[in-house]
């Protein structure tokens, strides 16, 4: 708490003009003493980390063996591209992972939100169940769906009851299984944040327009593909992108759940990322490998923007 | 607010006419007032199995008694929940998960304040550099940044307290949280602020009696973004915090899924102690999450 008293300070200073009067005239200072506490800590906590980590990403560094530290120039990246199979597995499923997710979870979260948008009776309690799992924590989610998914007493035993299905059927140890189990786990709570996001734009669409097209005589699908979607563009890129991201970068998930598992096969780049710097001590190799990771994000975002035309004409 | 005004007018949201909605020619009606009624209910129920089943799946668990098969939790026991609240130490860790979202909300909402005013209210020569930082941080990832993370901390003997998870929460949650507060500021009109002012009260005064009220819905989504999300975190505190009573919710759950033989009872009452919290934040919030969004996020 004594932290946040401290970070709470800045706001104070214009208590100073009181002395000159005229407050309306800005303070030059002022508006860096504001950002001061925020730039201050990303600079500390963001902008530091990353940049030793691209320092590291030039060094052999692992401190259980302190014999082969030093300056690696690209050792490090070589290996990655050339000698470690693991490195391009983990990368094409984060694509596939990333690719699936993301577009499901559209999918689903744009059909529900134009559902829940509808007026109906029990719309307030149909938002707040079908909203709730957007809350819930990676680990839960993991805790919930093992539950769901173990062989004794999941879900499997009660269709094999009703005869769906074998007994013992475990979705998450069958390497056949698992990816779609972890796509679903991981769909149940993602959906929802599309839906919320889009929810929210949806509620600014001018009605004027539906009005029109109704007089026009439009259908209920060319209104949603002419007025709707166009509106709902630069939401659908920038949310896409933000989850894309996420989706990219969260391990909560797939840690918990399947733990990269079974036999590797769920293991995206940040998981091996994480495991090679926590597990195997290899910080010069994980920090290189987040290079690459940056890289890759950066410029595939770069491309998405691009194609996509974000923010043009929408019409 | 608008949320309410929206369902208010959405059944008589009509052609311009509106002074006698009953007697509208029919071929004016909106097109969604003749969608059936189950091209609502039967998408929307199917839906809600899939999201309710798994959280009936966690309460059925927590309640029925170990080694029962039953699908209804009949007769209700709480052997679980007081196990994994004494023996698995779920009291130690929800306190200090507490600790750590409350602090993460109060930081985080303190210093995005701060932040957003400036981008909403000045024009200084850093700003546009400061908001692509701002807009760059969302590409980088927490997860990825473990080590050097870990590094700083042990550099500022933080390791084991829980004000370096409360830091390092706080930091991640920044940038959204300052870009979300300056546009919600900007939708205050800057002079509702000047007039305060001629009445003879300086910024701080005027941006507190007459800003702050009007930033209610966007400060509450804010804020309990933070929360939620320092809450359910867990690899900060997984990587920083060794000592188990400094632990908290999420890396209890995790050390119960990770135990070999997983204790499906213990495990199911620890995800509802970790739910409990989350779920009131959320009924609180639910009608201004929507109006907090369409005010900041979307608008941009």
């Amino acid at each position: 708490m004594a932290q946040a008293a401290a970070v709470a300070k800045p706001p104070a200073p214009p208590r100073r003009s009181r002395a000159r009067r005229r407050v309306s005239a800005t303070p030059r200072r002022l508006p860096y003493l504001l950002i001061a506490p925020a730039a201050l800590l990303m600079l500390g906590f963001i902008a530091y980390p990353v940049i030793s980590v691209f320092y590291y990403s030039l060094q052999h560094y692992n401190p259980t063996k302190p014999w082969r530290n030093g300056f690696a120039g690209f050792d490090n990246f070589v290996h990655a591209f050339t000698e470690d199979p693991l490195f391009w597995d983990t990368l094409v499923f984060s694509a596939k992972w990333v690719l699936v997710e993301v577009s499901l979870q559209l999918l689903f979260g744009l059909a529900l939100a134009l559902i829940v948008n509808q007026t109906f009776v029990g719309r307030a309690v149909g938002r707040a169940m079908v909203f709730s799992p957007w809350a819930v924590s990676g680990v839960l989610t993991s805790a919930i769906w093992v539950l769901l998914y173990n062989s004794q007493t999941g879900i499997t035993r009660y269709l094999a009851d009703m005869g769906i299905g074998e007994y013992g059927t475990s979705w998450l140890s069958d390497t056949s299984t698992v990816f779609s189990a972890a796509v679903v786990a991981d769909l149940w709570r993602g959906v929802p944040f599309f839906a919320i996001l889009i929810l929210a734009d949806l509620q600014s669409v001018s009605k004027d327009l539906y009005e029109a097209a109704e007089v026009d005589g439009a259908s209920r699908v060319r209104q949603f593909l002419h007025i709707t979607l166009p509106h709902l563009k630069d939401a659908i890129i920038l949310s896409t992108l933000l989850r894309a991201v996420w989706e990219f970068n969260n391990v909560d998930l797939l840690y918990t759940l399947t733990g990269g598992g079974p036999a590797g096969e769920t293991t995206t780049l940040p998981l091996y990322i994480a495991n090679t710097s926590v597990d195997a001590h290899n910080f010069g190799y994980a920090s290189a490998l987040t290079t690459v990771a940056f890289v890759i994000l950066l410029f595939c975002s770069m491309v998405y923007l691009r194609l996509s035309k974000f923010g043009g004409e929408s019409k | 607010m608008i949320t309410k005004d929206a369902e208010k007018a959405a059944p008589v949201r009509l052609a311009p006419a509106v002074e006698e909605p009953a007697q509208r020619p029919r071929k004016f009606r909106r097109a969604w007032d003749e969608i059936p009624r189950w091209q609502i209910y039967l998408p929307l129920s199917i839906y809600l199995v899939f999201t309710l089943v798994p959280f009936y799946w966690i309460l059925l668990f927590a309640l029925r008694k170990p080694g029962s098969t039953s699908l209804v939790p009949w007769p209700i026991t709480f052997e679980h929940f007081e196990k994994v609240w004494n023996e698995r130490s779920f009291g130690t860790y929800f306190q200090n998960s507490v600790l750590v979202g409350v602090a993460t909300l109060v930081m985080t909402t303190l210093v995005a304040l701060a932040g957003g005013y400036a981008l909403a209210r000045f024009d200084f020569k850093i700003k546009n550099a400061f908001m692509l930082a701002l807009l760059c941080s969302q590409f980088v990832p927490g997860a990825l940044l473990l080590v050097p993370l870990f590094q700083i901390f042990a550099e500022l003997q933080m390791i084991n307290s829980l004000g370096s998870v409360i830091l390092a929460e706080t930091v991640f949650q920044l940038p959204l949280s300052i870009i979300l507060i300056s546009n919600f500021i900007k939708n205050v009109p800057y002079s509702l602020e000047e007039a305060a002012w001629v009445d003879g009260c300086n910024r701080f005064t005027a941006f507190r009696v007459v800003v702050l009220p009007l930033l209610r819905p966007g400060l509450i989504a804010v804020g309990s973004f933070a929360f939620v999300h320092s809450w359910n975190h867990f690899l900060f505190a997984l990587m920083f915090l060794s000592n188990q009573d400094k632990q908290t919710i999420p890396v209890g759950l995790n050390t119960l899924l990770s135990a070999d033989s997983v204790d499906l009872g213990a495990l199911a009452a620890g995800g509802i102690i970790a739910a409990v919290p989350v779920v009131i934040v959320f009924a609180f919030i639910q009608k201004w999450l929507i109006t907090g969004f369409s005010a900041g996020a979307v608008k941009g």
